[in-house]
């Protein structure tokens, strides 16, 4: 294994760590905004989706059309995810 | 773009980049812990937000990126899309709409990986593996995320789909995908060919798998399901980050993910079951052999004016909904009546049981929706010390979560599940329609109690009903 690889594995296991120290404190009131604002987070695939249009895709078709059908998903993911939990969040009221 | 790298060398541009990466990650912390308090969630989500449109806008400023045209047709189709699904969704719809944008942030990050896969022939291992993984675990939650998405909206029965040897086909077919992965990889490694046969092998396989994995799944079981949709969405997200090397999407991808197993973890706890068992059992399937379900004993119905009037004299009312009261569209009509008890002088409280409803925290939302003050909502550890001396619990459309047999009968299914004890409170009423049972098909003794009262008829009609005694 290279030395890329093993620091990335390293970010992984703190990142796991601290969402479990970051998640374990959130009130059940608010689980359902959590959910969809952390299903926002996991649109973050979309960086990929759009590196996959880097010069050296473009030579093959297949992948660049795979990955700009990856772009939408990721787009409507990430937009309306963002969205719905800010409307959500907005009915949360304290009298 | 070019106007960058006159300024800066290749190498310092990748290392900009991955610093605007990091302060991108270092948002979604800070947003997910705001997250924490009603106070500071809206903020909380923004925070996040402006870390998704940083990540975003430096990606697209990548130099190597050579066409823009079809990125940004991906990009507003897709915002296209988001809005429109984002504004006009119900809130009782809510529970869908979650598990069908789990579904397309794991077809996307398929896509993602298949798109790597099909480019290069010159793979190493270290490679492969997160391609099989994200292709994998994304196609398994985009089809198991549709096939919650049309349990939840009524368009696939909400029962536990059970066939025998279910458990066996589902174990050879992770077999089946076990070797496709590691001849997929052996493949690459020894011939150096891109075999794109295996790859579609591997997508309809997981494609499969995720159907299987949630039609056996039944209704009330569907919060559990849902956050483990979630957390899967975030680790195919994570693989694709080990695919592309990009810290990014690992970080963010780690956080969804342990978010996703914390919520199924607190989900199955709400039920006293463990993982394997809601996702195997076909829980409700099986009609309940409990052994208290011949002594009945005698029910004691009661009508709006007389229900109106212990209500009237109550100095303290808990109200505990239900997935009825969504079904119903009760939330509105019940926020009014709580209104009006307060008004009347009594105390008001809503007692929430972790897994009323199909998704974590359906109940609140709905709640919320109608206007609740958040303060009022309460958990069921908050309300279960002081039920005793509750005048009366007001049960709208719930019946596993209030069901006695889970504190004392042995033999009861749900034995030992937290509920909260309303059968303890002075008086109960029990709104339902008919003396059908729960969703599990569990007799529920609560409804024979001496000091219980059945309303029955539609939850939200006898609200209303209620209600307007109330105005007169």
């Amino acid at each position: 294994m290279d030395a890329v690889l093993v620091l990335l594995l390293f970010v992984l296991v703190l990142s796991i760590f601290l969402g479990v120290e970051l998640i374990s404190k959130v009130p059940s009131i608010l689980h359902t905004p959590l959910m969809s604002g952390a299903n926002a987070i996991s649109g973050i695939t979309i960086v990929g989706a759009i590196l996959t249009s880097r010069a050296e895709n473009i030579e093959s078709e297949l992948s660049f059309a795979l990955g700009m059908v990856a772009v939408f998903f990721a787009t409507v993911n990430v937009v309306g995810g963002y969205l719905v939990t800010n409307r959500m969040l907005g009915m949360f009221k304290k009298k | 773009m070019e106007i960058l790298n006159t300024i800066f060398s290749e190498a310092t541009n990748k290392a900009l980049v991955n610093v605007v990466y990091i302060l991108a990650s270092v948002l979604f912390i800070f947003g997910l812990k705001m997250l924490g308090s009603p106070e500071t969630a809206r903020k909380g989500n923004l925070v996040s937000a402006m870390g998704m449109l940083i990540a975003v806008v430096v990606t697209l400023l990548d130099q190597s990126i050579i066409d823009y045209k079809w990125i940004f047709v991906g990009l507003v189709l897709g915002s296209l899309v988001g809005v429109i699904a984002a504004m006009k969704v119900k809130m009782t719809a809510m529970p869908e709409m979650v598990a069908i944008f789990n579904g397309f942030g794991g077809i996307a990050s398929l896509l993602v990986g298949s798109a790597e896969y099909l480019l290069s022939a010159q793979h190493n291992i270290g490679i492969l593996i997160p391609i099989f993984l994200t292709v994998v675990i994304g196609g398994l939650t985009f089809t198991g995320s549709l096939i919650a998405y049309g349990k939840l909206s009524g368009t696939i029965t909400g029962n536990p789909v059970i066939y025998k040897g279910q458990q066996w086909i589902n174990g050879i077919l992770m077999v089946a995908l076990l070797f496709l992965g590691i001849e997929m990889i052996a493949l690459q490694g020894l011939l150096i060919t891109v075999d794109w046969q295996i790859l579609v092998a591997a997508v309809a396989l997981s494609f499969l798998l995720g159907v299987l994995i949630v039609m056996p799944i039944g209704g009330a079981d569907m919060p559990v399901v849902i956050a483990l949709l979630n957390s899967y969405s975030g680790l195919a997200a994570c693989a694709a980050g080990f695919v592309i090397l990009n810290n990014v999407l690992i970080v963010a991808g780690a956080l969804v993910g342990a978010s996703g197993l914390i919520l199924t973890n607190i989900m199955c706890k709400a039920m006293n079951r463990s993982l394997a068992n809601v996702l195997f059992s076909g829980f409700g399937s099986v009609i309940s052999v409990g052994s208290s379900s011949t002594e009945q004993g005698e029910v004691r119905p009661i009508n709006v004016a007389d229900a109106y009037l212990i209500l009237e004299a109550a100095s303290s009312v808990v109200i505990v909904p239900g997935y009825g009261m969504a079904v119903a569209q009760a939330q509105h009509s019940v926020r009014e009546l709580g209104e009006l008890l307060e008004e009347n002088g009594s105390e008001v409280q809503y007692a929430i049981h972790p897994v009323a409803g199909r998704m974590p925290g359906h109940m609140n939302v709905l709640l919320a929706e109608a206007n609740v003050s958040y303060d009022q909502l309460m958990e069921p550890d908050d309300i279960n010390p002081t039920i005793e001396t509750t005048d009366v619990c007001l049960v709208i459309g719930a019946n596993d979560v209030v069901n006695p047999a889970a504190r004392e009968d042995p033999q009861s299914p749900i034995y030992g599940m937290p509920i909260i004890n309303v059968d303890k409170a002075k008086t109960t009423f029990v709104l339902k329609r008919s003396m059908a049972p729960g969703f599990a098909g569990i007799e529920n003794p609560l409804f024979f109690k001496t000091n219980t009262r059945m309303l029955f008829g539609d939850a939200k009609d006898s609200i209303t009903s209620l209600v307007s005694e109330f105005k007169t």
